[in-house]
């Protein structure tokens, strides 16, 4: 594919690698905030490439994850509703509510969908008139332009049978509040180049300044990466923290105004609470009084909840650098991404399950028994 | 969050009074939505999430960065940390290599 | 052959969608938290706090099949394991193979079945009837055997159109003769309209196999070569390229053929291979997984050799796949012993079916029953046995 291949050369990786490793003097830990960052850098082995002192800490920037439990269990409620056809992205599927998932609920019989895009859902709304089609609105700001225009849709086509269960994050207050974690060992932060291609970089700046750490908008390729990590290297050397775009291809400062218009239509900021965390304040997306009707949590009854969630892991040591999954005694052994003991193992953008899918070989849990072959 | 592919617009069209694209991506073939990119034109490069061109991939600055990495690369091949050969002050790089880059801004 | 204890705990990681089911929490002292929550979700009380995580459930039982189960990784293999396995007792069964190995009045035998179940019942490339008799053709050619005879049930849903089951019935008659097999005996069942989804098939097949042959995944051996019959991921990218949700239109068109003559081809160079193994659902990582597990030994896997076509590359990219896990209908891998390797590799690519026949990895010592790969970059990753279907991601 043109413009991703490019990206992904090894031997320019080497120069910039190389770069990195001239430029480095002391250690550094850095954060990448989103989950697909994370895959990448596990994908290809690139932080075993990096020179010694230079770490990365797996931010939580998978909105699988910390999609809020109690998020989790309104869908798993709407979706074993008989009159309900539930749609969702396929990575929602397997996560664990209390109790069960939406794979579970479609084994009861519940109608669960998987879609490419929100509008599919619209477009399965528009074919089953007889039935309410509900779409699970998850996601960073990058997702929320797709979700924000099916519900915008929606109600231009006058659609009754179409709703969305929202659950949006936003990354600059989980930055403030990584960053203002006493222990936090971040130093510097590869932003979420998709996320600034929306909402451009002017969040930023101030974060930067509040905090002293450099960000650089980062992208997904392994170079992309590699030249987010040596322009924050660099930064972290000369004392600077400014906010740099290290993915201009995809970026401008001031992102993209017509998506930003419709989100300002269609959410407003609230509290959200990320799965394992807490709530962090004004880091979510609900939709709008405006778009009210279109709230699945208004359409459908599902207040008074009870969520559960028994015994405790390390994964909040993990998201603040504190702990490399591999350290955790339960990694590999108790906490697996088929058992798992907390968010950042439930979705292979966790930096748990990434470093479980990709790294066990260095582990003192990497040796596995043999399993019967099916 | 963010898994989002480069792809090229190989038509437009209106759809119940929503702008839609044909996109290639390397031979395969998608339906975007158009809506945030209203300037966009056919011939052009978007990044594409989920169904819809959330921004335009700008070409030049692509071949840009590509050849900032390729110039990165020559220099480290042949003089070691640029920093280090001009005595570790930013601004102080000269002009010893093959390619320099137009401003220090560039390099960072 | 592996020790099948069923006490095991499998320890098998996710696929590339992540995912998981079942887990054990740890011991005593767990701390409960119980909530009800307002429909914001939202307490403005408490500061976030990184310290205090607290874990999702764990679902480990499964009081009902999820589709996970039919996908071809973990979850199938408990399946098989826990349910089948101790039901049937059979001691052949418990191998595990792709088909059994039997001997029959001296005769060696290979015996193979398989059931199809594939929606769109016509994709790019071929139709359930095709898959019908290759996919227990090729089972049987894993074992070195060259397919003689078909068995064929085919259920029915009622109401489901004549033409559609004349147009299957057709592929399949056209599948078997250009595989050279003949379809002996078979079934048919009807069951009511919303019970099937058209048509469900299974095939069951044998073969004889030559002398001097005996291919198992158990034969992997450290030092032996890992050969891959051609480009991946054609069949699951063609599939879902007509799936509805995930419609794009693309010039990929299933590799679905019949490998009992490739596998002919190989075997006149040597009848000495060790292993085979048609790399169906779950992709070539489940393959490889399953043959460095039953063997004990370790698979390296180098990604640039690995042939993807770009198709296939880009699709996976929108979708956010593996190409590794992506399944094929018409590829084997296969393990084979260094000094045959070469001749092996040639003889292959002399075949039609092997053209793009090429060396991947090879079997080492270490890490036993862990499949590794060594990425483009240099740096290496675990390839992981795949928990269920892979699943398209957002992230």
């Amino acid at each position: 594919m043109k413009y991703l291949e490019e990206f992904q050369n090894p031997e320019l990786a080497r120069g910039l690698l190389d770069d990195i490793g001239a430029a480095v003097t002391r250690p550094w830990a850095l954060m990448e905030v989103c989950g697909g960052q994370t895959h990448t850098i596990i994908r290809h082995g690139i932080d075993q490439l990096l020179p010694e002192g230079v770490e990365l800490i797996h931010g939580p920037g998978c909105p699988v994850c910390v999609t809020p439990l109690e998020v989790i269990d309104k869908a798993l409620e709407i979706a074993a509703r008989p009159e309900v056809v539930f749609c969702s992205f396929g990575d929602m599927l397997r996560v664990p509510g209390t109790g069960r998932d939406l794979f579970r609920v479609r084994s009861e019989g519940g109608d669960v969908r998987i879609v490419y895009s929100p509008l599919d859902a619209l477009r399965i709304a528009r074919e089953n008139p007889d039935r309410q089609v509900v779409f699970f609105g998850i996601g960073f700001e990058t997702t929320a332009p797709p979700n924000a225009m099916a519900v915008y849709q929606a109600r231009r086509q006058g659609l009754r049978n179409f709703s969305m269960l929202v659950s949006h994050v936003r990354v600059p207050p989980a930055i403030d509040a990584i960053m203002a974690s006493p222990d936090c060992r971040v130093q510097g932060f590869l932003a979420a180049g998709h996320v600034c291609s929306v909402m451009g970089t002017d969040e930023y700046p101030a974060l930067a300044a509040r905090h002293r750490v450099p960000i650089v908008v980062t992208g997904f390729e392994p170079l992309d990466i590699l030249e987010g990590i040596r322009r924050t290297v660099r930064q972290l050397e000369r004392g600077e923290h400014t906010v740099d775009n290290a993915y201009p291809r995809a970026v401008r400062a001031e992102g993209n105004p017509a998506a930003r218009a419709m989100l300002a239509d269609v959410f407003e900021v609230t509290d959200r609470a990320w799965r394992g965390i807490g709530v962090i304040p004004q880091s979510g997306w609900r939709l709008s009084s405006r778009y009210r009707e279109y709230d699945a949590e208004y359409r459908f009854d599902v207040s008074g909840i009870t969520t559960c969630e028994p015994a405790q892991c390390r994964s909040g040591e993990v998201l603040q650098g504190l702990l490399r999954p591999n350290e955790c005694e339960a990694f590999g052994t108790t906490c697996t991404p088929r058992t798992p003991l907390g968010a950042t193992m439930v979705s292979s953008e966790g930096a748990c399950a990434a470093y479980y899918l990709y790294r066990r070989l260095g582990t003192p849990a990497g040796a596995r028994e043999a399993s019967p072959v099916a | 969050m963010c898994l989002a592919v480069p792809g090229r617009v190989m038509e437009i069209e209106e759809r119940d009074g929503t702008r839609m694209a044909v996109v290639d991506f390397g031979g395969v073939v998608k339906e975007v939505c158009l809506e945030y990119l209203p300037d966009l034109e056919v011939g052009e490069y978007a990044i594409v999430h989920v169904g819809f061109a959330l921004q335009r991939l700008d070409e030049e600055s692509a071949r840009r960065t590509l050849d900032l990495f390729t110039e990165l690369g020559l220099l480290q091949e042949e003089f070691g940390d640029p920093w280090e050969a001009a005595g570790g002050a930013p601004g102080a790089f000269d002009a010893a290599g093959p390619s320099r880059p137009e401003t220090k801004e560039e390099w960072r | 052959m592996p020790d099948t204890d069923l006490d095991i705990d499998l320890d098998l990681g996710p696929g590339p969608d992540g995912g998981l089911d079942g887990g054990i929490s740890p011991g005593g002292g767990a701390i409960t938290r119980t909530a009800v929550v307002d429909s914001d979700g939202a307490g403005a009380d408490a500061a976030p706090d990184f310290a205090g995580w607290t874990c999702p459930v764990p679902l480990r039982d499964h009081p009902r099949v999820v589709m996970g189960h039919g996908g071809g990784g973990a979850l199938s293999a408990e399946l098989v394991e826990n349910v089948f396995a101790p039901a049937f007792g059979s001691r052949t069964l418990a191998a595990l193979g792709d088909s059994a190995v039997l001997t029959l009045g001296g005769a060696k035998l290979a015996f193979s079945t398989d059931s199809f179940v594939v929606r769109p019942l016509f994709f790019p490339g071929g139709s359930i009837g095709d898959l019908a008799v290759n996919g227990t053709v090729n089972d049987l050619a894993m074992s070195g055997a060259r397919a003689a005879y078909l068995s064929c049930g085919f259920i029915l849903e009622e109401g489901v159109e004549m033409s559609v089951v004349g147009r299957v019935a057709e592929a399949l008659g056209a599948a078997a003769r250009a595989a050279g097999v003949e379809v002996v005996t078979g079934d048919t069942k009807v069951v009511e309209a919303g019970r099937g989804d058209g048509i469900y098939l299974n095939t069951a097949g044998i073969g004889l196999i030559p002398a001097g042959v005996d291919i198992r995944p158990q034969r992997a051996v450290p030092g032996d070569v890992v050969i891959v019959s051609g480009e991946i991921g054609l069949h699951g990218v063609a599939i879902m390229s007509v799936r509805e949700g995930l419609e794009f239109g693309v010039e990929v068109t299933s590799d679905c053929a019949a490998l009992g003559g490739l596998v002919e081809t190989m075997l006149a160079v040597t009848p000495d291979l060790h292993v085979l193994r048609d790399p169906t659902r779950g992709g070539l990582a489940a393959a490889l997984n399953e043959i460095a597990t039953a063997a004990g030994v370790g698979v390296v896997v180098r990604e640039r050799c690995v042939p993807v076509p770009p198709q296939v590359a880009n699709a996976c990219a929108i979708l956010g796949l593996d190409p590794m896990y992506v399944a094929n209908e018409g590829k084997l891998v296969a393990f084979v012993p260094r000094e045959h390797a070469d001749a092996v590799l040639a003889a292959m690519r002399a075949h039609p079916l092997g053209a793009a026949a090429a060396v991947i990895g090879e079997c080492v010592p270490d890490h036993a029953g862990m499949v590794v790969a060594r990425t483009a970059l240099g740096g290496t990753r675990v390839v992981d046995l795949p928990l269920g279907e892979q699943l398209p991601r957002i992230c």
